[in-house]
Order: structure tokens, then C-alpha cells, then sequence
């Protein structure tokens, strides 16, 4: 076998973590960005920041903050605590918490230049024929960011496939659970199993090419973005 | 004019003369070493002059880097194996390998009176995670696994394992809270030969293989004064003073 099974849970709890984050970054990025796109509010600047932030920190800052706030003493902790759910470190759930965070600007900033793109006009000309709010957005808007929104559901994904500093300061490792493929391959190198991590190390090379190969070669076609 | 060539004269008497007198020497340093050493290097560098670079880290990790062109020129490392290892393989210096310290294992919490003098608490089963370093690569990890397997518990409590990469990771994830529990070095959370804080069961040296700690001269530091020195210093009553003041044996 190619892959060692001990390989292949880890890259099934890659992608099902990847998905996941995915998901919930589609729901949560797209009305952050179609506010930063329209706002003229004074907290754009601050939000933009905030939401970019994960761009430029590094991962053990992120994480260590995580597995602090999360932790039993933070204030997430004891808000998870409170509602029963115990502590989110060390946990499927937990991961997914920090990688929406640490993956939010690639969600965000694909959608927001989408939706910036299409500009105020199309959405006029939808209230003049007296469209709705949300039958505009729904209508109008989304089907002219699609593009945007590919371009930021493939990047959401790959970056999230390729996390490793937080997943490793809050994952505690554990098979199936927290042990992601970036992670498996770290734990190859220290036990010097070189040729084991060389294997699976080149399925993530290959796949994240693939990834950016496809997003490059259908960009060209598309105008929104 | 003048003032320049004075400045350049002063520069290059700096330069030239400040290597036989003092020197930097760049060290790897198991992680669970790291308050010792700082004392040990402020110690050093305070006496000879020479300046010690230190990193700290997992002895895998440090390995792979030997392996591929580290500038390390000692490495003390977590476990003997390693050592041995590189000393075979050609990147290390034979006959410079010595035991350093001897490390002692305990089973930790940073809650006060959660931990008891013996362990019972984990037979009760009374706790979210256990903490353990990764026992693939890290000595205080296996021993941990020895323990719990001589108890007769490793069945139980494997279920609650969380991971650290090396045994400094370890001790974060209890000293957050994150786990009730943890297996650290007795290094980690001891000074002055006072355990610091929560509360801790040290366990019996009689219930692992001994955790022998090796430091071994690396090919860059071949023939280098400070080097020699500095392994030297770690043999001597200062340092190894300091070593036991961790809760280390020697």
C-alpha cells in the first residue's frame, strides 16, 4: 500500500475538516463581505483589519490565544462550559473554531471584490423594479459574484487543507480526531520516518498544484473577479 | 580623515583579537532542558566570556536539521540515542558523548491537591486529558507509557491521551488547563529544588528506564576551544549544581 491507513484517516479528516470550515465560512464570510462592499460606515477600516489579520499572524499567535480563550479559564471556556459542551481544545469542533478563523480573509476578500465589482447600478435598477432587498441579493448579486465565490470556496478549502501551526498547538495530535495530514507528516519527520513522510508529503504537494492549477487556468475566463 | 582610520583601526582589533578571547557557540538544546540552561549559559558566558546561542526544541526536530546542514556545534540532547546515532553516521564527534543529566519523570496538574503522592488519581479515572509527549520521538513520552503500562492502566486512560510534539507543548497544554492532567519533566515545573506550583506525583525512577540525557560535540564544533569549554562546564560542580536544583539526577 501506498499510504499507510494511519495516512489515509488523516487525510480524510483533512478534507472533512476542509469541508466543514467551508461551509460554515460561506455562511458567515458572505455577509461580512457584502457589508465591507457597501458600508461607508467608519468601522470598515477596523473590520477589514480584523478580518485580514489572520494574513499576517503567525500561526502559534492564533493558536496559543486559542488554546488560551478556549481553555477552561478563558472566556470561551467557560461560555462552552456553561452550555455544556465542555472545552473545545483537543477536539473535531475545536479545530473547525480556529481554522474558520484562520481561513476567514480567504472567504472574505474574493466575495467582497466580487461584490465590489458588480458595483451599485445593476442593484438600482433591481429596486426600481421593485425588488426586494433579499430578492436583489439573492437575484441580482449572487449570480453576478459566482465567480468570486468559487474562487474564494476553492481557496478557503486548500488553505484549510494546508494548516498546520494551530492545529498542532491546540489539536494535541489525537488519531482521527485532531491528527490532520500536516500534522501526520510533522509526526513522520520526528520519528524519522523519512520515507513515510516523503509519501504522503508529495500527495500534498500534488494536490495543492492541482488546486491552484485549476483556479489559474479557469480565471481567465471569468470577468467579475 | 584621522577619525576614520582610527575607527576602522579600533573595528579591525575588535574583529580580529575578540575570537581568541571570546566566542559564540550555537547549541541545540532538548526543550525540556531550557530552564537549566539558561542558567547554566548565563553562568558560562560569565565566566569565560564566550556567548552561548542556544535552541530549544524536540530532538527529532534537531536531528533532521543536523542531518541536513544545521549549524549546531553541540547537541544536548532529550535522550542517549540520538547521539549515539549521529556519532555513528558521521556528524558527530566519537569519544564527546557524555551523560549530562538524568531526567526525572512526574505526573502533573496545575490545579492544587488534584494530584496525589501516588498516582491514585488516575486509577479513579477522575479527569478530562492526560498530556503525554509524543512517545515516538520524545524519551519522557515513552517513559510515560512504561508507567502506565506497569500500573496496568494504559488501556483505560489511552483514550484520554492528548499529544504534545515535544515535552515543553506537553506541559502547556496542562498548565493552561486544557488538561487536568499531564506527564512532564520534573524540570518543567520544579526550582531551587521546590516543586512551583499545582501539584504533582514524582514518579519512581524504579518505574521507567532510566531517561539518560546525552551531549555529543557536532562536526561544525570540532577543534573549537568554546566548545570543548563549555562541555567541559557542564561536567563541572557549578552546572551540575544547577542541573540538580531542576530535579535531576546526574
Amino acid at each position: 500500500m501506498f499510504l499507510s491507513d494511519a495516512d489515509l484517516q488523516s487525510i480524510w479528516l483533512t478534507l472533512r475538516l476542509a469541508g466543514v470550515v467551508t461551509l460554515i465560512l460561506f455562511v458567515v464570510g458572505t455577509p461580512i463581505a457584502w457589508w465591507l462592499a457597501h458600508t461607508r460606515s467608519r468601522l470598515k477600516g477596523p473590520v477589514g483589519a480584523v478580518v485580514a489579520l489572520p494574513l499576517v499572524l503567525p500561526p502559534s499567535v492564533l493558536g496559543f490565544y486559542l488554546l488560551v480563550t478556549m481553555g477552561p479559564n478563558g472566556p470561551v471556556g467557560q461560555l462552552t462550559q456553561a452550555l455544556g459542551i465542555g472545552v473545545l481544545p483537543f477536539t473535531f469542533w475545536g479545530l473547525v473554531v480556529a481554522s474558520v478563523f484562520y481561513s476567514l480573509p480567504f472567504m472574505v476578500q474574493p466575495v467582497q471584490n466580487a461584490f465590489e465589482a458588480i458595483g451599485d447600478r445593476p442593484l438600482e435598477v433591481a429596486a426600481t423594479l421593485r425588488a426586494s432587498p433579499l430578492d436583489t441579493f439573492f437575484t441580482v448579486a449572487l449570480p453576478l459574484a459566482a465567480p468570486g465565490f468559487v474562487t474564494a470556496g476553492i481557496l478557503t478549502f486548500a488553505h484549510t487543507v494546508g494548516e498546520f501551526g494551530v492545529v498542532l498547538m491546540i489539536g494535541g495530535n489525537i488519531p482521527g480526531v485532531t491528527r490532520v495530514a500536516s500534522v501526520q507528516i510533522y509526526d513522520h519527520v520526528e520519528a524519522m520516518e523519512y520515507g513515510d513522510a516523503h509519501r504522503l508529503a508529495a500527495v500534498m504537494l500534488i494536490f495543492s498544484f492541482l488546486v491552484l492549477l485549476a483556479l489559474y487556468l479557469w480565471r481567465p475566463n471569468q470577468k467579475n473577479t | 580623515m584621522n577619525t576614520t582610520r582610527s575607527i576602522l583601526a579600533t573595528f579591525l582589533l575588535a574583529t580580529t583579537c575578540a575570537p581568541a578571547l571570546a566566542d559564540d557557540i550555537q547549541v541545540a538544546v532538548a526543550a525540556n532542558f531550557t530552564a537549566p540552561m539558561k542558567e547554566i549559559a548565563a553562568a558560562f558566558e560569565k565566566e569565560t566570556g564566550h556567548v552561548v546561542k542556544a535552541a530549544y526544541g524536540s530532538t527529532g526536530k534537531f536531528y533532521a536539521q543536523i542531518k541536513n546542514g544545521a549549524p549546531f556545534e553541540a547537541l544536548l540532547s532529550a535522550d542517549n540515542t540520538t547521539p549515539t546515532k549521529l556519532v555513528e553516521e558521521g556528524n558527530a564527534i566519537a569519544g564527546t558523548q557524555f551523560t549530562y543529566a538524568v531526567g526525572s519523570l512526574v505526573l502533573w496538574s496545575s490545579k492544587p491537591d488534584f494530584v496525589d503522592s501516588d498516582g491514585a488519581v488516575l486509577k479513579s479515572g477522575d479527569f478530562n486529558k492526560v498530556s503525554i509527549a509524543n512517545p515516538k520521538t520524545a524519551p519522557y513520552g515513552a517513559a510515560a507509557i512504561e508507567v502506565l503500562t506497569g500500573l496496568g492502566l494504559r488501556e483505560e486512560v489511552q483514550p484520554k491521551f492528548v499529544t504534545g510534539e515535544n515535552i515543553a507543548q506537553t506541559f502547556q497544554f496542562v498548565s493552561t488547563g486544557n488538561a487536568d492532567l499531564g506527564f512532564v519533566a520534573l524540570s518543567q515545573i520544579m526550582e531551587k529544588g521546590k516543586v512551583t506550583g499545582g501539584s504533582a506525583w514524582i514518579i519512581p525512577g524504579s518505574m521507567h528506564e532510566r531517561i539518560l540525557q546525552d551531549a555529543v560535540v557536532l562536526s561544525p564544533g570540532k577543534d573549537k576551544p568554546a566548545v570543548a569549554a563549555l562541555m567541559e562546564y557542564l561536567k563541572g560542580d557549578e552546572a551540575q549544581a544547577i542541573i540538580t536544583s531542576f530535579g535531576y539526577e546526574i
